[in-house]
This record gives structure tokens, sequence and C-alpha cells, in this order.
């Protein structure tokens, strides 16, 4: 297999991922810092007899998107903070309905329009819970070009597999740094959306309680007759007050996620076999961490790094286990605090002192910064 | 080489965004270098800061982020007065001494650079590509060839004839310096 080095940006990266996955349908409203992913896969969709559009505002876009999906295309969005407040609907929508979507928010500084050129980690929690009702949800977020590159394949596959609504939370920094990227086609592994298969009269559920809790969703035109809805319902799509048909859905749509945690949660670490301090981080922040943890070793200092690719569901169990080997845990993140929430919560069960590192300046945490703290 | 460290800096309409680019891919892929890039710039089509910075490595780069530049551009007065401190020992400083003001320092390289481009191509923003050929005249951070391949290969199309003209006479330049 041919192997060659390309230079691109974490926007660049993003939609060459998103290409290589098979996407087939982008539907979005340009905005700054996301608008690269816009202006590429405007260029390059059409010319694969494939879909683009520009629409007239996020809410639409991502409407789109689900139509799209359901009609049986690969689908995504991208956009920034502003965008990913309307989009909050539709995002319930998605889960509720079951639909595979991939929606990249590249984080600017917030609230409201804030600040469009400056990188931010503040949409944690709205990607989170930004849609109102308990609800499970995925998000991933990369630190480096290359990881952009995965993530976004990675985003779509996971979102086919559990049909799941899954978003890739990028920052201005990864979106707009440049690094080199190793195309090797051979490694890539793309998931095919299941097809329906049916024995001899047997009736179509798109919401079949069954074992796997991610029946195969039948694609409109494809002949079978179902029903899309946002309220609950029952395993044939139709909205439902049954007790024991909102507890089936209950545990299908959580258990599809939370009886899946090690193939969803993905975690890097490094140095951590004696460490007695562990920097936890996520997105461009990681790549301060990884810089600190460095010096920190050269100076004979017993540090080690987890950097979170998945974000949500959160790494708990990892959590636990390393609160109870470590001292300290310090925790980086460009926002008032907000995933190192879930850090403490968890590091509570083995007792290491958590310290918090914030900025939220439109600048990165220095790996100084990060340093006088270990 | 470890690690370089080099931050181009000044106001949006200079090119130093496209130079940036330029200088890091001719690193990454040409001179076969790690390479992380980064800019800043504001929401302005002109007229308001903008920074371009690279790391240059032989291994890879954690923070991708300038901290001590052993290169600095600088543009204008506003981005020389801002960073003019975080250079490391004997970090070269080149900048367009009729934009700008500077003490008289042994790293410092004072060029008039935007008339260096006006003279070539007729063209202002080409200053950037000017300070792209006293860069490689310096020859420690990236290659004569290199930078000749990545202009051809990033310049908008249809400028690459005005952008190495713009580069040769900074090249030049720098050798009557």
């Amino acid at each position: 297999m041919k192997e060659e080095y390309i230079f691109l940006s974490g926007n660049e990266a993003c939609a060459e991922a998103a290409i290589k996955a098979n996407l087939g349908f982008f539907a979005g409203y340009p905005i700054t810092p996301s608008t690269e992913i816009a202006e590429i896969l405007a260029e390059r969709l059409p010319s694969q007899n494939k879909i683009f559009i520009q629409m007239e505002d996020e809410i639409a876009s991502l409407a789109a998107v689900i139509g799209a999906s359901i009609g049986g295309l690969k689908a995504m969005t991208a956009t920034s903070g502003p965008g990913f407040s309307l989009m909050q609907e539709h995002i319930g929508f998605a889960v509720m309905a079951e639909i595979s979507c991939v929606i990249v928010n590249v984080q600017r500084l917030g609230p409201s329009t804030g600040q469009p050129t400056s990188p931010s980690q503040g949409d944690v929690m709205q990607a989170r819970w930004g849609t109102h009702g308990d609800h499970p949800i995925i998000a991933l977020s990369p630190s480096s070009v290359k990881e952009v590159f995965d993530l976004t394949i990675q985003a779509f596959n996971l979102s086919e597999k559990y049909r799941i609504p899954v978003i890739l939370l990028m920052d201005e920094v990864v979106a707009h740094m440049r690094e080199k990227l190793k195309i090797s086609t051979h490694d890539i592994r793309i998931y095919e959306r299941k097809k329906v298969k049916l024995t001899q009269n047997e009736e179509y559920y798109p919401y079949k309680n069954e074992v796997s809790k991610v029946p195969a969703l039948a694609l409109f035109g494809e002949g079978y007759r179902f029903h899309i809805t946002g309220l609950i319902h029952d395993q044939a799509g139709f909205p439902t007050l049954r007790i024991d048909e909102i507890n089936d859905w209950q545990d299908r749509i959580f258990g599809k996620i939370e009886n899946n945690l090690d193939e969803i949660i993905q975690y890097e670490e490094e140095d951590l076999e004696d460490a007695e301090t562990v920097i936890i981080s996520y997105g461009i922040s990681v790549r301060s961490a990884q810089a600190a943890k460095n010096i920190a070793r050269e100076n004979g200092k017993k540090v080690g790094l987890i950097k979170l690719l998945t974000i949500w569901p959160f790494a708990e169990e990892l959590i636990k286990k390393v609160s109870k080997k470590v001292k300290k845990i310090i925790m980086p993140e460009l926002n008032r605090g907000q995933l190192v929430l879930e850090v403490e919560r968890n590091a509570c069960f083995g007792g290491a002192q958590v310290i918090r590192i914030n900025r939220l300046d439109g600048k990165l945490i220095s790996p100084k910064a990060i340093l006088d703290k270990i | 080489m470890s690690k370089i460290e080099i931050r181009l800096a000044g106001v949006g309409g200079q090119g130093l965004i496209l130079a940036g680019l330029i200088l890091a891919e001719a690193s990454a892929i040409f001179d076969n270098k790690f390479v992380s890039q980064t800019q800043s710039y504001a929401p302005l089509a002109r007229g308001a800061p903008s920074k371009s910075e690279l790391i240059i490595s032989d291994r890879e780069i954690d923070y991708p982020e300038v901290e001590k530049a052993d290169l600095f551009l600088a543009l204008s007065q506003d981005a020389y007065d801002k960073y003019i401190n975080d250079l490391k020992e004997n970090g070269i400083v080149i900048i367009d001494k009729d934009l700008l003001a500077s003490k008289h320092f042994s790293s410092l390289i004072a060029l008039p650079l935007t008339e260096i481009a006006m003279k070539s191509t007729g063209k202002s923003f080409s200053v950037s590509m000017a300070a792209l050929g006293v860069i490689a005249a310096l020859g420690k951070f990236s290659s004569y060839e290199s930078l000749i391949k990545s202009i051809k290969k990033n310049a908008p199309k249809g400028t690459e004839e005005l952008n190495l003209k713009a580069f040769e006479a900074g090249f030049s330049a720098f050798g009557k310096h």
C-alpha cells in the first residue's frame, strides 16, 4: 500500500476523513472556525455525485442531515458554538429516533458570538446535556491533526453502528493548526450500516427489542412501512404510554451505549507506570499537558498523562482506578472547569487530590502553568 | 536541530498566514521535519493583528505554539513591541525598517521589505514573500529549494510568478545587507 505524507489543517483532515468514511451528504451553515470543512466538501462532494447543501441556518442543517441519513446516506454537519446551540433540539430528535449522524462542533470562545477566532473547550457540557431529557450521547475530542482524521472516521463508525448522533468536539487551534499526516489506507476500518434482513412473514420493526439493542433501520423508500417520531415509541415507532414499552425503550436506548463502553471509550496513557502525579486532558489542552509531562520527566519527576479521546460517555472506571494509584491529578481545560467535574466525582473513590487549571481568554494553557502545579 | 520556534507577526493583509503555510510545508514535506503551524487572526480582512507560528523539530511536537522564538519576523510596530522580549538568546529578528523602529542589536536584520516587494512586484502584499527570501538566505531554517517548491505549491493560482519574484528579491537583498 502506498503511503504518503500530506501537510494539512485539522479542518482539512476532518473533511478528508469524512470523504474516506463514505460521507454521502453534508448540510450546513458556514461559521468560523469550522468554515473550511464546508468549503472543502462543497467542492469535493458534488464531483463524486454526493450532496452538499448550504442551508438557511443550523436548525435546518441538522434537519436535512437527519433526513438524508434516514434515506440511507452517511450524513454530517459542521458548526461552532452559536450554531451548535441552534442544533440542540434536533440532536435530541436524532437520539430519540435513533438516526445516525455526525455533528462537528469547532469550539470557539463563547457564550453568544463570543470570539470567533479564539479556541475554547466551553461546549463540553453542552455536548452532553444541551438537548433536554435524559439521553445517551457520544462525543469525541481530538488533540492533533492526525487525531482529527482518525476520530472523524471513528465518529461515523460509532454513529452508524449504534444509531446515535456522534459529536466531534474540536477547537479553533486543532481546526486551524497544520501538521503532517501519513495517509495509509490499509488500516482504516469503515463501518457500513446494517441492512434489514427478515425471514418470511416476519414483520419489520425499526425499534425492535433485539439482543444487540441496535436493530437495522430500513431506508425510506425501501418498501417497509414504519413510523419515526420524537415521542417515546413502541417497537414499530408509534407513540406509546404503556409502562412496559417505555421500560423496554429505555433499557435499549441507554443499554446500547452502556453495554459497549469498552468499545466506545477510547483513551491513551503515557508514562503512567510509576506516576505519582497524572495530568488528565483532552482536545488541544493535551498538547500543553504533554509538554509539561515531558519537561517534568526530564527533571526526574514521576508524572504521567491520560489523554481522553472519548469524553462522552465519560471514562468513569478509568478515573476511579487511577485515583487509587496516584496522589495528584491535574486537569487543564479551556473553560471554567467542565469535564473536571466528572474527574472529581470519580477521583473521590481513590482520594487523589484534583487540581484544576482553567483558562478562557482565548489563549492556550502554557506548559509552565501546568508545571507550576506539579 | 532539536526544536526551532518561528514567529511571523504583523497585520492582516501582509500575507503572513500564507507565508507561514509556505515555510511550514517547505519544512514538513520538502525538508521532512515534524512541523506544527498555528495562526491567530481577527475576524477582519485587513489591518488587525495577524500572526503565524511554527515549531520545526526532528521529533514529534507537543506544545504547538511559540514560547521563545529562534526567529521573529516583525512587520508592524505593535507586533514588534509585543513579542520582542520572547526571544531565545541570539534569536534572529527580521524587521521592515520602514514600518517600525528598533534599537540596533547584533542579531537584527533591518531591511526595507515592503519597498523591496513593491519594486519587484508592484504589490505591497508580497512583503511576506520578500521576508521568506531573507529567511531562505539565512540558510538555517529551510532551504532555498524547498521554499521555491512550497511557494509553487501554495501560492494562489496565477500568482506563483509574482510571489517568486518577491521571494527572489528578498533573497538577494539579504546578500547586500
